[in-house]
């Protein structure tokens, strides 16, 4: 197998990205809220990134950062996925009125902006991680949804799903023997999708200040935290504005790849 | 034909997805009104904080007539949201509708701009990127493009205000606007924010659009368009653009109903006062009535985009025009 050259950075940061996230405490040179220098320090041979607005090492920050970043994101994909897909495939294996009442909520859903709803939930819920990891999730789910739906309803009409009905198969096992292998490869390219997503999602919210609170920090909210240097000329807000995008744009190269591999096999029917 | 009691099926159509509309909105007022209430979270125990007297509390919701079924509350609330009156903000105690007027005439301001210079660049470059599809022009459109969507807007607008304002000093960073400002002031004023908005909604559109114009070029008319010898600008021009109308008016209507979204991230970004800012703030305040307020009124603006462009494509499909 052949890996093309965008793909394998892709690869390559998107590993490089998480490794930092999941060994945090062990790679950072300073503790998260640790404050060893000035404000706004330029890069040094002790601060590779400079210190942020109260002193603390930027670096640090970053990759504690990055965890909270990463682990919200992975956790809202995780979520959504499971609720979306499960939905999805349960409304277009039952079809009726199960169908049609899911798909009218998921309808009522879409039609808010997401943002706004989730500013809306976020105004009355105390703003904490699972909050956020739920509100992020189910708001995603929708999404999810409607392409496994989409793609369940194909798959649904096949000869062997009719065999397995007619000898009598409940639909847990329909959904989990005989769809899910069928309907994995676009849903697989839709994942990293769907992570961009909920990176960009919670660093907005905690961009506006209605996401991951201090004294946790997220790229988002360092973006935030060091806004106001901008303005005298201090870059540093844009290092994890970078970070964000780097990311961003890593996982697009990876999940390009799949989607180009599998698009000739939509649905699993090669 | 029996013209008499006969609807043209045009207009059938288009009152139907009109209502459609009205009702997704009705539904919509009420996830955003119940479906809140429904959550955890008190209110006035957010407002008082956890220290709070059972007694204080207990005032408070009579007070803001948290005691009355919450489905009264749903058809007071609609009834006044209906003739205008969008009820008073817990923190300040002004009247929502009133604070709102100046702000929402100030966001509109600023998505205006921000359409009328994204539309007419989306769609040509769109066509350019066509025109010389999988050629350079096409693969640095696509390119930047890509880059654009991966980052968020709020990234978008600390790089052009971080580039444009302080190290190259072109334009205010701060876009502070005013009554009785002078038009030239005004636009000078927001101009950073609008090229931010320009930049989020431009990539989506241009994509969309460039799709848009590769799916008709792929007809048999196009084909003998080129057979017979026009030069591939004049096929797109002639031939392959009226053809992409409907899809490219619906694209265009979807990516302003992004601008939504796009506007209250900006609007946070350079401290404008709109009403993105007036939502974020009364979240951080926990103050309901103004976040389900502007709330509805962000949603019925979006949903109004989308009914726009269904109504649009429905008008502009000549197969419809016709009865038979």
């Amino acid at each position: 197998m052949r890996i093309p050259v965008s793909a394998l950075i892709g690869l390559i940061l998107t590993g490089a990205f998480f490794l930092a996230a999941i060994f945090a405490s062990v790679i950072a040179p300073y503790g998260m809220g640790e404050i060893v220098g000035g404000v706004w320090d330029p890069v040094s041979d002790k601060h590779w990134f400079g210190t942020d607005a109260i002193g603390r090492d930027m670096l640090t920050r970053m990759i504690y950062g990055g965890q909270t970043t990463i682990f919200v994101a992975t956790a809202a994909t995780a979520l959504s996925f499971i609720t979306g897909s499960i939905l999805g495939f349960t409304a277009a294996v039952t079809g009726g009125w199960v169908d049609q009442a899911l798909s009218r909520i998921v309808d009522l859903v879409m039609a808010i902006p997401s943002l706004i709803l989730a500013l809306v939930i976020l105004s009355v819920t105390p703003v904490t991680l699972p909050v956020l990891i739920l509100v992020i999730g189910l708001l995603d789910a929708t999404r999810v949804f409607r392409l496994s739906r989409a793609v369940a309803v194909d798959i649904t009409v096949m000869d062997y799903v009719e065999a397995a009905r007619l000898r009598g198969e409940g639909w847990g096992w329909i959904i989990f023997r005989e769809i899910l292998p069928n309907a994995l490869s676009p849903l697989v390219a839709e994942l990293g999708l769907r992570f961009i997503f909920a990176v960009l999602f919670i660093s907005t919210l905690s961009f506006l200040g209605l996401g991951v609170q201090p004294p946790l920090a997220d790229w988002g909210g360092i973006v935030k935290e060091n806004s106001a240097g901008l303005v005298y000329g201090i870059p540093a807000a844009l290092i994890p504005a970078f970070a964000i995008a780097a990311l961003a744009i890593s996982v697009n190269l990876v999940a390009d790849w799949v989607l180009s591999r599998t698009t000739s096999l939509k649905g699993g029917r090669g | 034909m029996l013209v008499g009691l006969s609807v043209h099926p045009v207009l059938k159509l288009v009152v139907q997805r009109i209502s459609l509309g009205l009702l997704l909105l009705l539904a919509v007022s009420a996830i955003i009104f119940l479906g809140v209430e429904a959550l955890p979270g008190d209110t006035a125990q957010a407002i008082l904080g956890q220290s709070a007297t059972p007694q204080a509390l207990a005032n408070l919701r009579a007070e803001m007539g948290l005691d009355q079924p919450a489905l009264t509350r749903y058809f007071d609330w609609l009834g006044g949201v209906v003739t205008g009156d969008l009820g008073t903000s817990l923190t300040n105690k002004t009247d929502i509708a009133k604070a709102i007027g100046q702000r929402l005439g100030n966001t509109l301001f600023l998505a205006f701009w921000a359409a009328i210079i994204s539309v007419p660049l989306a769609i040509l470059l769109g066509l350019l990127a066509a025109r010389y599809q999988g050629r350079w022009p096409d693969k640095v459109i696509s390119g930047v493009t890509l880059s654009t969507i991966s980052l968020p807007e709020f990234v978008v607008g600390y790089l052009v205000l971080y580039f444009l304002a302080v190290k190259w000093q072109l334009f205010p960073s701060v876009a502070m606007v005013f009554p009785g400002m002078g038009m030239m002031e005004r636009l000078n004023a927001v101009i950073l924010p609008v090229i931010v908005l320009v930049l989020v909604v431009l990539a989506h559109m241009m994509r969309m659009t460039r799709a848009a114009i590769l799916n008709v070029m792929q007809s048999a008319y196009i084909e003998t368009a080129e057979l017979k010898g026009l030069s591939p600008m004049a096929v797109i021009w002639r031939h392959a653009f009226p053809n992409a109308i409907a899809p490219v008016v619906n694209v265009v209507m979807l990516n302003l109903a992004y601008l939504v979204v796009g506007v209250v991230v900006v609007e946070v970004v350079f401290v404008y006062p709109g009403m993105g800012q007036y939502l974020v703030d009364h979240v951080t305040k926990r103050d309901l009535p103004v976040v389900q307020a502007v709330g509805l009124i962000f949603a019925a603006v979006y949903i109004g985009l989308n009914i726009m462009a269904d109504v649009i494509s429905i008008l502009a499909n000549p197969r419809l025009r016709h009865p038979k």
